[in-house]
């Protein structure tokens, strides 16, 4: 791609290395256009240093009216592509206006660059963090690189974190007392639980435990709410009878989570619910939804 | 119907190919070490057996298939350097599947590779399988997948001295995992009859009892584990899994589970906990088949009991039968409904028990017939025909152990039990007992016992209430008198006065018997007693003067009485020989006014009942010849009786009667021995007017047919003849003997002769005899001589 670029834009190379780039962690990140690649992970309050350098191509000069680079925090709605809006704009500028005529290389540095959001790559609604250089130009366009990078936050585990217990049912038919270990969970969590049968008097099926995604975008009138059931987790299969007891047991690794968002800069929010679904043999459903909040947990 | 199995054929088909077409990519995932393919292929394989569809049958065959890949899939788990994945992580990573059935198969399966990694203890490794297979409530599903966790768990257990021991609680985590999945079987299995809609009871209970043995393998399981001794049994095992055998009420699982108990676990245990295991029984539901369950236990007790001699004092020690009995009453107190057949099974079963265990124990015995004699006086009256057979196999037992009846004799509830059969088959076990005395020669020796016995058998003694006479089979009733007039002479002891009582009480029971009986029991009754006479006879040196309860008087006073009797049937001829038989009896006690009155009774009976002309000759030479022997009659009484006899031999109706009847009269007048008479006159004459009749004879066979009969008459005169010729008699000579030879030549030789070769052959060799006389030479000889042939 470099290559067509270079046919169209002759004028030169820019490329960014992180300082640390060869250590830090890479994740894998799917651009627009599908494909996946491997970009640095950063959180917030690091600092993010490195070097641009600007390499014009072969025998020719850049002019130009001043090189800088920008640390960018983006949100782009999906009804309005194309479209960013940036919550975090920082600067550093690198040149005053002048020539290039060879490879020239710029050290920058943005330290404990404050970064509250994690990216986020949603149905409707993305959340990037990007380094943006710009080779200012009075004609021919300026010349502007991006490099992406991903921030993830980790929290620590929440001092209060209750178990979710309640009994639920329909007079007369079924009733059922569920319990889930904890309300909040971690992305490597496992749920653990129980559903106990304390009247049964249809005939079900089987029952599964959901979790479903539901990401609301935009306020007021023109909220958007999406959502999406992420794992459909059979936890029993025939008919009980009173006084069963099924146990729960869902690892949430296998999963493609993301931590709760709430109203992420009034734009969007992301919140997780666990769905106990039970069928009957008329393949009626039964459910009961609880919110559940995902955070991200420092590896050890 | 048809179509049902058609359909079930096709679905289980779908799901083998479903089977096999999964197998083969995940036999290409194991070649090529893939775990993520491997997991992927194999739980969708799993997945075909997520269909609820099938019977229970053709689910196993599906199982299996599923069976044998899973083998090949722990295999491929337990090798970590073909998938590089630790056996922990491994448990977790089969976790992630969606579906719970091909999860937990999994999970088994990696379970099995964990525990024998030893990275974790085994009891939680088992303890978290058996906990997390509650999610499966399918009831043939779970069934299933509880039996696939049984099966692989089997030898992972932490049982003591296991390689797997664990810490103290070792043996206890062992128990508690195998109880727990039993239970939880046992839930499923019991459930089945309630799910599954449309359903025919009938086909339910059957794929429900095809089930039965994946439930009953887990007690199999218990009774391996070698750690399970006898504390533990009682205080853990038994009440647990009776706990659960109670509880589920369901008398499929109950009966069957019972039944897996006693046959599993040792004898020991039960004999140890019987208390408890029997505390269970009156708990279950009253359609339980508790009989053949109890049954099974006793049975097995006595075969155990039998084993050694050490069990013996063992079940004495835990009194056994008490409390066996004791269930058996709570048991048929608590089911209500249980027919009688039911109950009288159990009280045969315990009888066996007791009769097997403590044969020495009559009262056991005793109170079981007590206890039924309870329940069937409940019963208005038994009707149900195995009901009855098993009444039967109840009295039978006793005497089959102890072949003999004077022990049943002293059950006092035995004739108690009897009552409440019906004729008929009071009449059988009445045949039962008499066979069983006459097999075994006993003897029943106090007019006590008699008194029992024919208490037992009434049935054949005399008309029973109700009884439809024109029923009885000719040959039965027979035999079956013929029976008690056997049994009548087992009745007997050598003590007079007790021989006496002995008589009393079975011509008590004897005369009440009706015509019908009376001809078979009164001889065997006038026998009896005609020995006892004989008895006393020969002792009467030792008893002389004292008040003897038993004198022959009373007894020739029942013997008139008795033979009375069978006027009623009408019987003269029987009566007339046994008036005769006690006169001879009374003959050789020497007491002639009782023969004397013997013989009266039989010539009355002679002139008044006796109408028949061939009766009358059998009778009047039984008469002739009993009289002959006689020798304690004085000159007058003898006169007159002999005088009667041969005026009774001459008024016979045929003329060849006549002539044979007299000439053995002729033998009244010659009595051989000391004090014999010998009145050659009046023999001569006897013979002489046979001699008349015949010729008499002859000549009216000569008017009537034109021909003369045979001169057999004569040859047997000519007998006569030689035999008091022989004798010495001065009457008889040698010229009467030659005449008469030549009278009979003569007659045969006579034209309206009719030749008859045995009436030759008859001659020839009498006249050979005499040939044979005159050569022998000697006394004889020389007397003989005088004849000329």
């Amino acid at each position: 791609m470099n290559f067509l670029i270079g046919a169209f834009k002759p004028a030169c190379n820019i490329s960014i290395t992180f300082t640390d780039g060869k250590t830090r962690k890479q994740v894998p990140i799917k651009k627009e256009n599908g494909r996946t690649v491997m970009v640095p992970l950063f959180q917030s309050q690091e600092n993010i240093a490195g070097k641009i350098s600007i390499e014009p191509l072969q025998g020719k000069k850049i002019e130009h009216n001043g090189v800088k680079v920008e640390l960018l925090g983006q949100i782009e709605m999906y009804f309005d592509r194309g479209n960013f809006y940036d919550f975090t704009s920082l600067v550093r500028e690198l040149d005053i206006p002048g020539d290039i005529y060879e490879r020239k290389t710029y050290p920058f540095e943005f330290s404990t660059v404050e970064m509250p959001y994690e990216t986020y790559n949603g149905v409707n609604v993305r959340l990037r963090y990007v380094l943006k250089v710009t080779v200012s130009r009075n004609y021919g366009g300026s010349i502007v690189e991006y490099q992406d990078f991903m921030v993830h936050n980790y929290s620590p585990p929440p001092p209060i974190n209750n178990s979710i217990k309640m009994e639920v049912g329909i007079e007369d038919c079924l009733h059922i007392e569920f319990e889930y270990n904890n309300s909040k969970y971690h992305l490597k969590d496992v749920i653990i639980g129980k559903i106990y049968f304390l009247l049964v008097r249809i005939k079900i099926k089987n029952m599964d435990l959901e979790i479903r995604r539901r990401e609301s975008t935009g306020s007021g009138a023109n909220t958007h709410v999406e959502t999406e059931t992420l794992a459909k987790f059979e936890l029993m299969d025939g008919a009980p009878v009173r006084g069963e007891s099924i146990p729960i047991r869902l690892f949430l690794s296998p999963y493609e989570l993301t931590p709760t968002h709430r109203n992420i800069n009034n734009k969007f929010s992301v919140k997780y619910y666990l769905n106990l679904v039970l069928v009957d043999e008329e393949d009626r459903r039964y459910f009961k939804q609880q919110e559940i909040t995902i955070y991200r947990l420092q590896d050890s | 119907m048809l179509n049902g199995a058609e359909d079930e054929e096709k679905w289980l088909a779908e799901g083998i190919a479903g089977i096999q077409h999964n197998a083969f990519y995940m036999h290409r995932a194991l070649d090529s070490s893939n775990l993520k393919e491997v997991l992927k292929y194999s739980a969708q394989m799993l997945s075909e057996l997520r269909t609820s569809k099938l019977s229970p049958h053709k689910y196993y065959e599906l199982y299996m298939r599923a069976f044998d890949e899973l083998r090949k899939l722990e295999m491929f788990f337990k090798d970590e350097s073909k998938h590089g994945v630790s056996v922990v992580d491994l448990y977790e990573l089969v976790q992630h599947a969606g579906n719970i059935l091909p999860r937990l198969y999994l999970l088994c399966t990696v379970g099995s590779v964990y525990i024998k990694s030893k990275e974790a203890p085994a009891k939680e490794v088992l303890k978290d399988l058996v906990e997390m297979c509650r999610g499966v409530q399918h009831p043939i599903h779970g069934l299933f997948l509880r039996s696939y966790l049984a099966q692989i768990s089997r030898d992972k257990l932490p049982d003591i001295g296991s390689e797997y021991e664990g810490d103290a609680d070792t043996l206890k985590d062992a128990v508690e995992f195998v109880l727990q999945n039993f239970t939880e079987m046992n839930k499923l299995w019991v459930r089945m009859q309630h799910q599954g809609p449309g359903r025919v009871r009938e086909k339910q209970e059957k794929e429900r009892s095809e089930l039965r043995d994946l439930v009953g393998k887990n007690l199999h399981v218990l009774s391996q584990i070698e750690g399970v001794d006898l504390e533990i049994y009682k205080e853990t095992v038994l009440p647990r899994v009776l706990e659960q055998i109670v509880n589920c009420k369901d008398d499929l699982a109950q009966y069957y589970l019972m039944d897996c108990i006693i046959q599993v676990f040792p004898d020991e245990y039960h004999l140890q906990t019987l208390e408890t295991l029997l505390g269970a029984c009156p708990q279950l539901q009253p359609t339980v088949d508790i009989k053949t369950v109890l049954s099974q236990l006793m049975d097995r007790l006595s075969n155990y009991a039998q084993s050694s001699a050490d069990v013996l004092p063992e079940i004495l020690q835990v009194e056994a039968f008490a409390k066996l009995s004791n269930a058996i009453g709570k048991v048929i107190e608590a089911q209500v409904d249980m027919p009688a057949v039911g109950a009288i099974t159990l009280y045969v079963s315990l009888l066996t028990f007791t009769l097997r265990v403590h044969p020495d124990r009559l009262d056991y015995v005793d109170q079981v017939l007590g206890a039924c004699v309870k329940k069937l006086s409940n019963i208005p009256k038994l009707e149900d025909s195995r009901a009855i057979k098993q009444v039967v196999a109840l009295l039978s037992a006793p005497l089959e152990k102890y072949n003999d009846i004077v022990t049943a004799l002293t059950l006092s509830n035995y004739p108690l039990v009897m009552d409440h059969l019906d004729n008929g088959t009071k009449k059988v076990m009445a045949m039962v007992i008499i066979q069983s005395i006459m097999k075994n020669n006993t003897r029943i020796s106090t007019s006590d016992k008699v008194e029992v016995l024919f208490e037992l058998i009434k049935g054949l003694i005399k008309d029973m209430d109700g009884a439809d006479v024109d029923e009885l089979d000719e040959e039965d009733f027979k035999d079956e008198q013929n029976s008690v007039a056997g049994l009548i002479h087992m009745l007997y002891n050598d003590e007079p006065e007790e021989m006496l009582k002995i008589i009393c009480t079975v011509k008590k029971h004897t005369m009440a018997g009706g015509p019908k009986r009376l001809p078979f029991t009164v001889p065997s009754l006038v026998f009896s007693a005609l020995r006892l006479v004989r008895q006393l006879q020969g002792q009467e040196g030792d008893i002389v003067g004292e008040e003897v309860p038993a004198t022959p008087k009373k007894i020739y006073q029942l013997l008139t009485q008795v033979i009375e009797a069978l006027s009623t049937v009408p019987s003269p001829e029987l009566a007339l020989r046994l008036y005769l038989q006690c006169a001879e009896a009374a003959n050789d006690c020497d007491v002639e006014h009782v023969a004397y009155e013997f013989f009266t009774q039989a010539f009355v009976l002679y002139e008044e009942e006796i109408a028949d002309s061939k009766a009358q000759v059998t009778a009047i030479h039984l008469i002739i010849g009993t009289l002959q022997r006689m020798n304690v009659f004085g000159v007058e009484n003898r006169d007159t009786l002999t005088h009667k006899a041969t005026g009774y031999s001459a008024r016979l109706l045929k003329k060849a009667d006549q002539c044979r009847a007299v000439y053995a009269c002729s033998h009244l007048f010659w009595v051989d021995g000391q004090d014999g008479i010998k009145d050659g006159e009046r023999v001569f004459l006897c013979l002489k007017r046979a001699l008349r009749i015949a010729n008499a004879a002859q000549q009216m066979a000569n008017v009537a047919r034109g021909s003369s009969g045979p001169v057999t008459l004569f040859v047997e005169i000519l007998n006569k003849y030689v035999y008091f010729f022989e004798k010495g008699s001065q009457q008889v000579t040698g010229a009467a003997i030659q005449g008469l030879i030549e009278l009979i030549n003569t007659e045969m030789q006579s034209d309206s002769a009719t030749p008859d070769t045995a009436s030759d052959a008859f001659l020839a060799s009498t006249l050979r005899y005499i040939e044979f006389q005159k050569q022998k030479g000697g006394l004889m000889g020389e007397k003989f001589e005088s004849i000329n042939l």
